[in-house]
């Protein structure tokens, strides 16, 4: 008689290893709403790759107990996509903040939208450098000007992530907030089942250097259309929305990249083109 | 059997042929029996740069490039100027050279070579379809006896495709160039030669080197493309699929090392190929692969450098940033191929020592390996394959980075039940837990550094020929020029041993000093500005006490008769 093992709940998914993270920090409900989604996905354990590149928020694959990846500042898209085109069966996600995906990991961002390798990418996104002792990121306002590094403010326009995903080809584009696990978790499902790069930025508040982001519970919005499903009504909408609006965005149908290795010839046959 | 051989320089604007003509020659040699070599020098340009096919044809098989060329035909002399160093005549030399295009320039004027005027372009204009390289084909053919029936075998196999009339322009030209040809004086030629009927294979260092991943076990490769390493890259685009591999087009070279070591966590072996701006790109996520105990492999095809440098000619000048461009104290694998079939061994061996050790490798080729053809002996499988130390499904309390007596611990795969862990570029426990603890530090870089050092790498860490008082330490393409050198300097009665590295890192005293037992008289062969290679030897091994050193920047390659004097001078 078959013995079923009893079904994984999210603490499964959890390592013991104690976050860095300060009280308070959003990154904790994205950490349950992590391993939650896989609890309510019941992906084995060993079947999952998460990956991240360098940060406060980067840190999150230690602490749970998937296998994981901390790489370098900036690449953790593209290790993901290394791992999800060699081992396609893999449920591949690659997480990481503001900084670490749209400024020196801007490229990746840009690169992974578009070529559509089936894995989910959350940017927990609270515009500021944490690690370094908060100095503005790429989504931070122009007029912020608490960082000792541009004490007037940086003067530069902030990057709504996910119009740059949309307008860099991706194929599903979600927003949560780290206030609302429950939806960030099932954002994080649909992203996995969504077949191709699937983005979901998680606003998430950092309480240390912008405390002022205790208030986003206040503005955030569930969004109050189905997903857009044609580019040109997304880039509507995204234009006119505030950057608060939660849920899925954009969801479109392009074939995820896959290349598939063909075991078409033996060495001798790849020598036999060099005899002469 | 003694080496006879003939050198012959084809050079003209981009899209004079001179290439396509070079590769015509090679091929035939090789149908009619011989052996040979040809590297390419071009200009930066796509279209309408200088070019110039570089061959040697011999009876043996050859690794170096000659003193001089015995012939030099000239399509036209756009140019002439940006490379005539790299065209070393001799007064026995003979220049073909068209009248229509002019005087003989004198930066080739100088080498006080015969001229021998034939003009190839009129030639040409008097066939329908014809073109001056298939005339200039016929006549150095003709002039260095190579059998016409080679040259149009060759011309039937590659043209046969593209219509009858292409084909015929092209035997007709040939024709008329041999016929031509009659008339012009005598110039070094090939002896009478049979094919000895052995197996031989026509490759490129860059596709040897792709071969030699594949044969290793390279399953997944990330590519970027940039010269001179592409052609590595474009060799495994359709190769790599057909033994069930899978290749991807990364957007920069901080993508592909990290699409690479995210193949390679997920348990292929894998590789990506570049050159030195590449390289310096990838450094930081190399030591990532260091750190996170990732093997992985990555070929560096070395260009002139620094920053974007000569990047269509070589230069041994990326020694430095390979053995030491990584920060922190990253132990890793840095191997040289020493000729072009070299490229082969060399790289299946570094993918199988990266793998076997779960450590990056450097593989240090360069431009004139890379992109110069060679006819060499079919080589025998060297039976290097990628094997890695896994970790078993049901591993209890599994440690990623377990202290064990070799350094090397079992790496679980993903997909492994009980064996979950996060890989981590910051220090670790052995667990795989960041940690910035004296003691975890202490122990990790024991470990890391324990298990390069005590690997055993037998016999390949070097080519150690011969005996003597005298030797000859070198590297990488210094290799075919030294080797050649020695034989001459053998044929007078010095006696020379030749060591090349082919294990750069980590370096091997006691093989080194076994290598120079006896040796009194030691000559450093390299090919860059700054001694990197000498400087290295210095930092790593005890030399005897007379050292010199022959070194060069590029994109002027060492020549035989460089070393050969400095070897007579000492006896």
């Amino acid at each position: 008689m078959n013995v079923q093992a009893a079904p994984l709940t999210h603490n499964d998914y959890k390592s013991d290893v104690k976050p860095i993270w300060c009280p308070g920090c959003g990154d904790y409900a994205v950490l349950s709403a992590v391993t939650r989604a896989l609890a309510d996905l019941g992906r084995p354990r060993e079947q999952i790759a998460f990956i991240s590149g360098i940060g406060c928020s980067s840190r999150i694959p230690a602490y749970t107990n998937v296998y994981g990846f901390h790489g370098v500042h900036g690449r953790a898209l593209a290790i993901a996509a290394g791992v999800k085109v060699a081992r396609p069966d893999l449920t591949v996600i690659a997480a990481g903040g503001d900084g670490d995906g749209l400024s020196i990991g801007g490229n990746h961002f840009m690169h992974a939208c578009r070529r559509n390798v089936d894995m989910t990418y959350i940017v927990m996104d609270n515009e500021v450098y944490g690690m370094t002792k908060g100095q503005a990121s790429p989504t931070t306002a122009p007029d912020w000007c608490k960082s000792k590094l541009t004490p007037e403010g940086t003067g530069i326009s902030a990057v709504d992530p996910c119009r740059l995903a949309l307008a860099a080809g991706a194929n599903f584009i979600a927003r949560g907030f780290a206030g609302n696990p429950n939806e960030v978790a099932r954002l994080i499902v649909e992203g996995i089942n969504h077949p191709g790069f699937s983005f979901v930025q998680v606003l998430s508040p950092c309480v240390t250097y912008r405390p002022e982001q205790r208030e986003w519970k206040s503005i955030v919005h569930p969004a109050d259309a189905s997903p857009a499903q044609i580019m040109a009504e997304a880039m509507h909408r995204m234009a006119a929305d505030d950057g608060f609006t939660t849920g899925v965005l954009f969801q479109g149908n392009r074939a995820p990249f896959q290349p598939i290795g063909k075991n078409t010839a033996s060495f001798a046959d790849l020598e036999r083109k060099f005899e002469s | 059997m003694a080496l006879h051989s003939v050198s012959i320089a084809l050079t003209g604007s981009g899209g004079a042929g001179a290439m396509t003509a070079g590769q015509i020659l090679l091929d035939a040699a090789s149908k009619a029996g011989f052996y040979g070599l040809m590297t390419r020098s071009m200009g930066p340009q796509i279209r309408g740069g200088e070019a110039a096919a570089l061959l040697r044809i011999s009876t043996e098989p050859v690794t170096s490039l000659d003193d001089h060329y015995d012939i030099l035909v000239a399509f036209d002399w756009g140019n002439i100027n940006r490379f005539s160093a790299e065209l070393p005549l001799s007064a026995q030399s003979l220049i073909i050279a068209d009248p229509e295009q002019g005087d003989v320039p004198e930066a080739i004027g100088v080498y006080g070579a015969r001229i021998a005027e034939l003009p190839m372009k009129t030639i040409a204009a008097t066939i329908p379809g014809g073109r001056i390289n298939m005339v200039g084909v016929g006549a150095a053919a003709a002039l260095i006896g190579l059998p016409l029936e080679a040259v149009l075998g060759v011309l039937t196999a590659q043209l046969g495709r593209k219509g009858e009339e292409v084909l015929a322009a092209a035997t007709a030209g040939l024709k008329a160039g041999a016929e031509a040809a009659a008339e012009l004086p005598e110039v070094a030629k090939l002896p009478a030669h049979k094919h000895d009927g052995a197996a031989r294979w026509n490759i490129s260092g860059n596709e040897a080197a792709g071969l030699g991943a594949l044969k290793g076990g390279i399953k997944f490769v990330a590519a970027y493309p940039i010269t001179p390493g592409t052609e590595v890259l474009e060799y495994l685009a359709p190769n790599l699929p057909k033994v069930g591999g899978v290749l991807v087009q990364a957007e920069d070279e901080l993508a592909s090392i990290n699409m690479v070591i995210g193949g390679s966590f997920a348990g292929l072996p894998s590789l990506t190929a570049t050159s030195g701006p590449g390289l310096a790109l990838m450094t930081e996520s190399i030591g990532l692969a260091v750190a996170s105990e990732t093997p992985l492999v990555v070929v560096d095809v070395m260009r002139g450098g620094p920053s974007t440098g000569i990047p269509t000619k070589s230069e041994q000048s990326d020694l430095n940033i390979a053995v030491y461009g990584l920060h922190g104290d990253a132990p890793h694998l840095v191997v040289a191929p020493n000729s072009i079939a070299d490229c082969q061994f060399a790289t299946q061996w570094a993918v199988y020592l990266a793998e076997s050790l779960q450590t990056p490798a450097i593989v240090l080729s360069d431009q004139a390996m890379g992109q110069a053809r060679c006819v060499i002996p079919k080589p025998e499988d060297s039976g290097f394959v990628a094997k890695r130390l896994v970790a078993e499904d049901s591993a209890e309390s599994y440690k990623r980075y377990a202290l064990t007596n070799s350094g090397v611990s079992p790496m679980a795969v993903p997909g492994t039940p009980g064996c979950m862990y996060v890989a981590d570029g910051l220090e670790h426990n052995e667990r795989g837990t960041p940690s910035s603890q004296a003691s975890d530090h202490q122990s990790q870089l024991d470990k890391r550094a324990r298990k390069l050092d005590n690997f055993d790498y037998g016999a390949h860490w070097a080519d150690v020929e011969g005996e003597g008082e005298i030797a000859v330490l070198t590297w990488g393409s210094g290799t075919g020029p030294a080797q050649e050198a020695i034989q001459r300097a053998k044929a007078k009665g010095i006696k020379a041993k030749l060591i090349s590295v082919r294990l750069i890192a980590p370096a091997q005293p006691a093989k080194m000093a076994e290598a120079l037992k006896g040796v009194k008289k030691l000559l450093v062969v390299e090919q860059s500005h700054s001694q990197q290679f000498h400087k290295f030897l210095r930092g790593h091994y005890d030399l005897p006490a007379q050292v010199s050193v022959l070194s060069r920047p590029g994109p002027l390659p060492i020549r035989p008769a460089q070393i050969e004097t400095i070897l007579a001078s000492w006896n």
